[in-house]
């Protein structure tokens, strides 16, 4: 009976802690999820009663030429990342320098990272702008006589948002950069200038290799980042011209709030899942589990 | 010694320049709206564009601030941003130290529910919860976008993971003077956690004042609206008014540049330890 009353009274405790936020996180994480589950196989309006139709969706989605469309443009987007990380890494070996000031550029580097992306997708809307804009005035000084209309034309508004997207995010890029190459032992670089090795020898031999791990997780958030975005078309170019911008979130935004198919934006929802889940399952193996950053 | 020293001056001129000229294109397209923005508007579309505004006029401020009306996109973006970080650090700090201090049945399970859900992307359960606020009449409403919010399950995590850190002796040694659990969280954990508490509230604050996506699914009236999805919506109806969309840009980003500086330490911490969403 003591020992009754000394479990209940755990349990007591511990729930008047965990009570409120488990509340919330079964009303908006779990029972959402479970549903979202079963919407994917629904078809659903919202105002008519929803119907039961199997794997209708995911067929639907398998011969949906559009949707491996948005997948194509998603994927576009993701074979822009060394380009990323290559700056990233410049960026950071730059600013990893022990030289006065340094901190500033650190900081400005690092701005548009936590900027407002609907501020900055129009800023740079308005860069972009094919008669008015100050890039296409910058091309026409230094000698480019048609420069591209950029966010409306089919061939250039990917890589529009991809130049866009490298200015946004390079800082936080950079600033994981240098956390790993501020965590290289002084002594592996002390130990190659008594073997007389190059800079360059070094970069090769011990700061790309001690930054594996760095390289492997900026790949992972990544991708999940790119298959996510969102404001960027959403602002910039509205997803065209002709689509050549929608990228899967986009996409599932169209559907299921332009279009109200709820059931078929779900499905979607959920190739979007099994996306982030492989990539994650990727990091876990190679990383064996051990994640610094998290 | 001599040509060493010489080397050294020219590495670090070589260094300057580049990051100079690096920080200038980072800023260049800050500078050019702060620009636009103090133009008048029949002066952004001059042939070639010029830098600094001749005239300089605040008119579109103030036009953006009364008509557009950034001023109470603005207030409702301080109210929301400031409700979810409230709110999510209250829940995510109960539920951390229910998770990493107290015994009692069904924890380590719900702890793994937990972890199993950060995974899932947003974009998966915002129909299912569209739908439910729709049901209970909460569209089109500022409950719509703080309660769903301050529930994440990252909040949680988080504060467990700090809340470990922290000796249990603290808490032996008050619970033999009689402190109540209550106590020892109110008391103890939560003043222990200030630079916890400090790193995950810059943080959602700064993810609510930037969020986009939910609020433009949620909200419709443009009194209720965030400043992201306000400048998104006076987008459509002011296309051409550069120096109008500019001042607006600007007015979302001032707020985020002065909590940058004062809390710079916060936010890279913060990056390093957890990444962050655009």
């Amino acid at each position: 009976m003591k020992i009754n009353k000394k479990v209940l009274n755990k349990i007591f405790i511990g729930y008047s802690f965990l009570g409120p936020p488990i509340l919330g996180f079964f009303v908006f994480t779990l029972f959402p999820v479970v549903a979202s589950f079963v919407l994917a196989f629904m078809e659903w309006d919202i105002i008519t009663p929803a119907k039961f139709v199997g794997f209708d969706n995911f067929i639907k989605m398998i011969n949906d030429q559009d949707f491996w469309y948005y997948v194509y443009n998603t994927f576009y987007f993701v074979l822009a990342i060394p380009i990323d990380l290559a700056a990233a890494l410049f960026l950071a070996i730059l600013v990893n320098q022990k030289i006065k000031a340094v901190g500033i550029f650190r900081t400005i580097y690092f701005f548009p990272v936590i900027s407002s992306g609907v501020a900055c997708a129009l800023i740079w809307k308005w860069i972009y702008n094919g008669d008015y804009g100050i890039l296409n005035a910058f091309l026409k000084y230094i000698g480019v006589h048609t420069p591209p209309n950029w966010l409306r034309d089919t061939t250039w508004a990917k890589p529009a948002l991809i130049i866009f997207g490298l200015w946004k995010g390079v800082g936080y890029q950079m600033l994981i950069y240098l956390a790993a190459l501020q965590g290289i032992p002084e002594e592996l670089y002390e130990s190659a200038n008594i073997d007389g090795a190059s800079p360059w020898q070094k970069f090769w031999h011990i700061t790309l290799p001690m930054l594996s791990f760095a390289n492997f997780y900026l790949i992972i958030t990544g991708v999940m980042g790119t298959f996510q975005v969102f404001s960027e078309p959403y602002v910039m170019t509205g997803g065209g011209p002709m689509g050549s911008t929608t990228t899967v979130v986009y996409s599932i935004y169209l559907n299921a709030f332009q279009q109200f198919k709820m059931g078929y934006a779900s499905a979607i929802s959920w190739f979007l899942f099994f996306i982030v889940f492989t990539v994650t399952m990727i990091q876990w193996k190679y990383a064996g589990g051990k994640n610094y950053y998290y | 010694m001599h040509s060493k020293k010489i080397a050294g001056i020219l590495k670090k001129t070589v260094m300057y320049t580049f990051m100079i000229l690096l920080g200038l294109t980072m800023i260049a397209p800050f500078i050019w709206m702060l620009s636009t923005s103090l133009k008048e508007p029949a002066n952004v579309f001059i042939f070639p564009p010029k830098w600094i505004p001749n005239p300089i006029v605040f008119e579109n401020y103030a036009h953006a601030w009364q008509a557009a009306p950034f001023g109470r996109f603005f207030l409702n973006s301080i109210f929301i941003s400031a409700c979810l970080t409230f709110g999510s650090l209250l829940t995510g700090s109960m539920a951390g130290y229910a998770f990493a201090r107290l015994e009692f049945p069904g924890r380590d399970k719900l702890f793994l529910t937990y972890l199993g859900t950060m995974m899932i992307p947003g974009q998966v359960t915002m129909i299912p919860v569209f739908i439910l606020l729709k049901n209970i009449g909460w569209i089109d409403t500022y409950k719509a976008l703080i309660i769903p919010g301050i529930f994440h399950a990252g909040g949680a995590f988080f504060f467990r993971q700090f809340f470990l850190a922290i000796p249990k002796e603290l808490e032996e040694a008050a619970t033999i003077d009689g402190c109540s659990h209550v106590g020892i969280y109110w008391r103890i954990i939560l003043p222990l956690s200030k630079p916890a508490l400090a790193t995950l509230g810059t943080f959602t604050f700064l993810g609510a004042w930037n969020d986009f996506m939910w609020p433009l699914i949620v909200l419709n009236s443009p009194e209720k609206m965030t400043l992201p999805v306000g400048l998104a919506y006076f987008t459509g109806q002011y296309t051409t008014d550069w120096p109008l969309l500019m001042a607006g840009s600007m007015i979302i980003l001032l707020p985020v540049i002065l909590l940058y500086i004062f809390n710079q330490r916060f936010f890279v911490k913060g990056i390093v330890m957890s990444g962050m969403k655009g």
